[in-house]
């Protein structure tokens, strides 16, 4: 028997469950596609070489000139739908992964700040915390982008901009009450310096509960993203995420030509599901409340 | 009590400030809105009196202190677009909005709570892991997608139903409503509905949870030792227990169903304030897009308000500092 550490115990619960462990083998399926899109996408739908415009508005599983067969359809351009959502499905996930660590960093440097420091620091954080909460975030993105302007750098500052607050007030609410643990008198008692007591001791044990809502908001913020996408605020059209392809298919959708939009759909619902799922249960692991 | 509600109110004023300010000044360095308004064809002199009519000649900080005046003088603008006081026109889409929020909301709950407490009642039935299944995908389905699926499926495919509008509507003191007439309400069920499907999934678990929690508790077993009815059991003894929850969750969602009216609006065409918020931010009209914003957050501040003296109304161990105790 090898020792019970932490991480051992919450890997034996986490593969306790059947559909906790279907839904992370997906999310790992769906992270490599997304990383070597440009090896797995049968074709580069952005490269005007490979596509041909004979080929537009094919139905699901047709066969094009060039023999190249279309397994989930074409769009008008004769774009192959199945590797415009690869390809799309990187640049949602690239967004709001990028967004989602930046948003850690931001909400864990100000969380720490606001439980270490106290008095008005404290007060104004929390403030502006409580205050950026009672709003829904899609429609504080939805205004911010609409005075940044179009493009992928601008939607992942907004994303950043409503999603901070959520780690600031978490880590907040952690970090108060390893502050009090006698490792940090201990640390104190060594007479480290402020930030490596902050960093180096009490951040690592604030981490869970911060990565349970980070699994949360990663959803979250993939959803915004493809909701201010399809409102025309977000990505560009030179790179589109899977909720500009959404967009596009609307168009073509009440002439019955539904695979453009349906399919993408699809994929981003199996992608959302698979991390509520996942974060379900990790949140149910990690709760000391649940504990068996 | 007065010091609390003073206090709120001036938070209040101040993100209003804070967030006109914002978008006032990032809406001009976005675009000008000139460039989209203005015929083409028009010369040059019918151009320069048109910016000179919508104040677009001066510099920005000039029309910023344009726009604090008209602001003193509870005026929020004129449109640039529609021509008419940005205000009058964002009221006149309101009913549209509340309508469908109203509906949606309704249906959430008329459906949501009977699944939920179904799902709860009997955690290990099949039909409850259906019932909970179904909630998990309505929870993650994207809005504006799901909207399109039922477009897709009740428009294009069954044929049943209208994809988008707002169709005939009846005065009622005034104000126009859907629901009175068939067309209209043909209209108003799938705008409702994508409306409802998150909120009731959200309803479905909260419900659950209620339910599983209240029902083990000691006055529901005495209840069925004392040989109620299940029905009387379920409809009276749980269902009073699980409804606070439910409706402070609710109360607090009212504000996320305007601000996601903006995507079923959007997907539906349907008239409400969020299309025109998405249209005017399209056409760079400022003055609507900054009007709808300071209403927005004054609702915000009053929903929460509402919601915070309500609970302090309720629930004695959480009334506010300087409350009647």
């Amino acid at each position: 028997m090898t020792a019970d550490t932490p991480l051992r115990r919450f890997v034996a619960d986490f593969l306790a469950s059947p559909l906790a462990v279907i839904a992370g083998l997906g999310l790992l399926a769906i992270a490599l596609t997304a990383l070597f899109a440009g090896i797995i996408a049968p074709q580069n739908p952005y490269d005007l070489a490979q596509i041909d415009i004979l080929d537009g508005s094919l139905t699901p599983g047709t066969e094009g000139f060039g023999g190249f067969t279309y397994w989930l359809g074409s769009d008008e351009q004769g774009r192959d739908m199945l590797s415009a959502m690869i390809y799309g499905l990187r640049i949602s996930l690239m967004v709001s992964f990028i967004a989602v660590t930046s948003a850690v960093a931001v909400g864990m440097v100000l969380g720490l700040m606001a439980a270490a420091r106290g008095g008005w620091v404290e007060t104004l954080i929390m403030r502006i915390v409580d205050i950026q909460l009672s709003f829904p975030a899609l429609l504080v993105a939805l205004l911010l982008l609409a005075s940044l302007g179009k493009g992928v750098d601008k939607v992942i500052i907004a994303l950043i901009l409503v999603q901070w607050a959520y780690f600031a007030r978490t880590v907040r609410a952690a970090a108060l009450v390893e502050i009090r643990k006698d490792y940090v008198t201990a640390a104190r008692a060594a007479a480290l310096p402020q930030w490596r007591i902050l960093f180096g001791h009490v951040l690592p044990n604030v981490m869970p509960p911060v990565l349970v809502i980070a699994t949360v908001q990663i959803a979250n913020a993939i959803a915004i993203e493809a909701s201010l996408s399809f409102l025309g605020v977000g990505v560009p059209i030179t790179e589109p995420s899977l909720g500009l392809l959404i967009a596009n298919g609307f168009d073509y959708l009440l002439s019955g030509r539904y695979w453009i939009s349906f399919y993408p759909g699809v994929a981003l619902l199996v992608t959302l599901v698979c991390i509520n799922v996942v974060g379900d249960h990790v949140r149910d692991i990690l709760n000391p409340r649940m504990q068996r | 009590m007065l010091a609390y509600l003073i206090r709120r109110l001036g938070q209040a004023f101040l993100v209003m400030a804070v967030m006109a300010t914002i978008v006032f000044f990032g809406l001009f360095a976005v675009g000008n809105p000139v460039d989209l308004l203005i015929n083409p064809e028009a010369d040059l002199a019918e151009q320069e009196e048109t910016i000179r009519r919508l104040g677009l000649d001066k510099p920005v900080h000039v029309q910023f202190g344009y726009f604090l005046a008209g602001l003193a003088q509870g005026d929020l603008g004129t449109s640039f677009v529609h021509n008419r006081p940005a205000l009058e026109l964002i009221l006149s889409r309101l009913p549209a909005t509340l309508e469908l929020a109203f509906l949606g909301i309704l249906i959430a709950v008329v459906l949501g709570i009977p699944l939920g407490m179904i799902a709860g009642l009997k955690p290990e039935a099949p039909y409850s892991k259906v019932i909970m299944a179904g909630s998990v995908v309505g929870f993650s389905t994207p809005n504006f997608w799901q909207g399109l699926m039922l477009i897709m499926l009740f428009a294009v495919f069954l044929g049943w139903l209208p994809a988008g509008g707002r169709g005939d509507t009846v005065d009622v003191l005034g104000i126009p409503v859907s629901f009175l007439t068939w067309d209209g309400l043909s209209h108003l069920i799938l705008p409702a509905l994508n409306v409802a499907i998150y909120k009731m999934s959200l309803v479905i678990r909260l419900t659950r949870a209620g339910t599983a929690e209240v029902a083990l508790q000691d006055y529901v077993k005495y209840a069925r030792a004392r040989g109620l009815s299940p029905v009387r059991v379920v409809g009276v003894h749980i269902l009073k227990n699980i409804l606070i929850p439910v409706v402070t969750v609710l109360g607090l969602e009212t504000g996320n169903v305007i601000a996601f009216a903006v995507v079923t609006e959007t997907v539906f065409s349907w008239p409400g304030i969020g299309k025109l918020l998405i249209d005017s931010i399209g056409l760079l009209d400022r003055p609507v897009v900054v009007a709808y914003l300071m209403l927005t957050v004054f609702l915000f501040v009053m929903i929460n308000l509402v919601v915070d003296i309500g609970y302090s109304l309720l629930d004695p161990r959480v009334r506010v500092k300087g409350g009647r105790s």
